[in-house]
């Protein structure tokens, strides 16, 4: 195997988290469907379709929440291929998790070869329960996480309640992870520009640790001086931040409809 | 180990926000205490730290790579407290802008990785290191031991969480709506992945992070950091005693737990003899609860009963061992054992 293969990987995921951020601001932005949405409408509501998508107790009602959510995709301009991409990428875990209830569960016959049961339509609807009931709220989580700026999201979750210190902690930490992989990254690549050959295992987890500890250090470091900053502000113990959430119509119009269609799903599940 | 959305049911994700709650309450109160006007920069700084040692890649002897919590690390530098609240926010991030772990499982995960690694990772890193010297090889052993049981409990309690799925939850005709696993499966493929692979990541991370620190950063780990008696402690016991309680749902799992059958149950399940050792073994110890339950009681009272007195059995164990510990560490003097390497 490549010895380099761990800090490729790496550095390969640093750069999707930082390219996926750029996007979502992008995509956050754009004029669609769900981005004209209030962002606590918005929270309410995709929860709440995480939670009916949970609740569901049949194929039917599965199906018609994928339909719904590639409906909205297409109304909110995302393109579907960086939807699936993005959605769909923990997918195939399940997938792998699905596989086996298809063989070991046991009951009717569904697919049979030589007579020997291979797999039961049991097994079958174990397994599409997983996987249609996971793709489903991947993709409503994904809605909500692609069609909303970080910040107002964290509004959001304010207006809902959640107490203001660990709202300033989420807004600040949101900041200073991608200070810290730039750190790292720089690290990675100040070690590849001046070392030549072949690093062994251990070596190569020695030097990480290192790195890592480094960084640990230099965080602690940091987060001395981004006090002394914030107390050169005039900073008391609270955080101020604009706040011009407002609700329009359409913002009712979307939490009746989604909140109906909860009720009448619900009532049918329990019926 | 971060359970996506579908994975359980709705109601299992309440009851684990409500487990995760008590946890995150006091965790604000006691880092607010200890840190004042801190709070916010500090554990903004730990979290984003966390959350980018969550995105490296470890290579293993072997070949593959794993990715690592570091969750007994923070608890070992900030305190279990402040690691409660920066693996949280970590994994919110994770979860609300990554898409990583689920929006109604955000309870679990956290309850997992959150409140039971850090404060599993951190009970035993303080029992093996007892009163050492911050550079001691001690302690490294002990974060390094730490960090392994940490991650090896929290999956096993993720390992709970889903297995209980197919029996609690099934359509109409018996398939299992959620995590089609029973306990007997989860457990097991839980326990052999997190002891053989996420387990050794996450010691190798800590160990070697830990002694960086030790040569260069020894103030980092406060090897003296006083004990404080924490007044809302009853809340957690009495989070201790709700999962007494429901101890018999143990009961809904059909058949034995697996490699744990009695000699009489080999035979049910298609061996034809008994082994020796086993048939000899059986028995020589005269259990005083035999399968958790009371003569002359049901068997959901036998069992409620059964975890409050082992919770109390294994309370007084480990208050002896610490006293043990403890006695025999001011009782020998040690020298600083210098632990270059």
């Amino acid at each position: 195997m490549n010895q380099e293969g761990f800090l490729t990987k790496t550095v390969a995921g640093f750069t999707s988290a930082l390219e996926s951020v750029i996007l979502n601001e992008e995509l956050a932005h754009t004029r669609g469907l769900i981005q004209s949405l209030d962002p606590r409408v918005k929270l309410f509501t995709f929860v709440l379709l995480v939670v009916i998508v949970g609740l569901a107790r049949s194929f039917w009602i599965l199906a018609v929440l994928t339909i719904l959510a590639a409906a909205l995709v297409y109304l909110s301009r995302i393109s579907p291929g960086f939807f699936i991409k993005r959605a769909l990428i923990f997918l195939p875990f399940t997938a792998i998790v699905a596989l086996p209830a298809l063989f070991i569960t046991l009951g009717e016959p569904c697919w049979q070869i030589n007579g020997r049961v291979i797999i039961t339509l049991q097994g079958a609807q174990t397994a599409g329960f997983l996987l249609l009931r996971v793709m489903d709220s991947l993709s409503c989580g994904m809605l909500i996480i692609l069609t909303t700026p970080w910040n107002s999201l964290l509004s959001a979750l304010r207006w809902f309640r959640l107490p203001a210190v660990i709202i300033d902690i989420l807004g600040m930490t949101y900041r200073y992870i991608f200070l810290l992989l730039h750190t790292t990254n720089s690290m990675f690549l100040a070690r590849r520009s001046r070392s030549s050959g072949e690093f062994s295992g251990s070596e190569n987890r020695r030097w990480l640790a290192h790195t890592l500890a480094s960084t640990l250090a230099k965080s602690q470091h940091l987060s001395e001086e981004v006090y002394l900053a914030m107390l050169a502000r005039g900073y008391q113990g609270e955080i101020y931040t604009i706040n011009r959430l407002q609700l329009q119509n359409r913002d009712y119009l979307w939490t009746g409809i989604t909140v109906l269609a909860a009720i009448v799903l619900i009532w049918s599940i329990y019926r | 180990m971060h359970i996506p959305d579908g994975y359980l049911s709705p109601a299992t994700c309440g009851v684990m926000y409500a487990a995760s709650a008590p946890f995150w309450i006091l965790a604000v109160n006691r880092v607010r205490q200890v840190l004042t006007h801190r709070t916010v920069p500090v554990l903004a700084l730990f979290s984003a730290f966390i959350f980018v040692l969550m995105m490296f890649n470890i290579p293993l002897p072997g070949g593959t790579t794993g990715h690592a919590v570091g969750g007994t690390l923070l608890a070992i530098v900030l305190g279990p407290w402040a690691a409660v609240l920066g693996i949280s926010v970590a994994l919110g991030i994770q979860a609300l802008f990554f898409g990583d772990g689920g929006l109604i499982t955000f309870g679990a995960n956290c309850f997992n990785m959150a409140v039971v690694l850090p404060f599993v990772g951190y009970f035993i890193y303080k029992m093996i290191s007892a009163n050492s010297e911050a550079t001691s090889l001690r302690r490294l052993v002990g974060a390094a031991v730490g960090s392994y049981c940490g991650i090896v409990a929290a999956a096993l309690i993720a390992a709970i969480e889903f297995g209980i799925q197919p029996a609690l939850f099934q359509a109409i005709d018996g398939t299992p709506l959620y995590a089609p696993y029973s306990l007997n499966v989860a457990i097991p493929t839980m326990a052999i992945g997190h002891m053989s692979i996420a387990g050794p990541v996450e010691a190798i991370v800590t160990g070697g992070i830990f002694a960086y620190l030790q040569r260069t950063h020894s103030s980092l780990i406060k090897a003296d950091a006083p004990v404080k008696k924490e007044g809302k402690i009853w809340l957690l016991w009495g989070g201790l005693a709700v999962l007494a309680l429901a101890t018999p749902i143990g009961l809904l799992a059909s058949g034995t737990a697996w490699g744990e059958w009695g000699a009489d149950e080999l035979k049910g399940l298609g061996l034809d003899f008994i082994p020796q050792g086993i048939e000899k073994l059986t028995g020589w110890w005269p259990a005083p609860l035999p399968d958790y339950g009371f003569p002359r009681m049901g068997a959901v009272i036998g069992y409620i009963l059964s975890a409050f007195i082992g919770i109390i059995l294994i309370g007084f164990i480990i208050w002896l061992s610490g006293r043990w510990l403890s006695r025999r560490n001011s009782a020998r003097q040690e020298t600083k054992t210098g632990t270059m390497n």
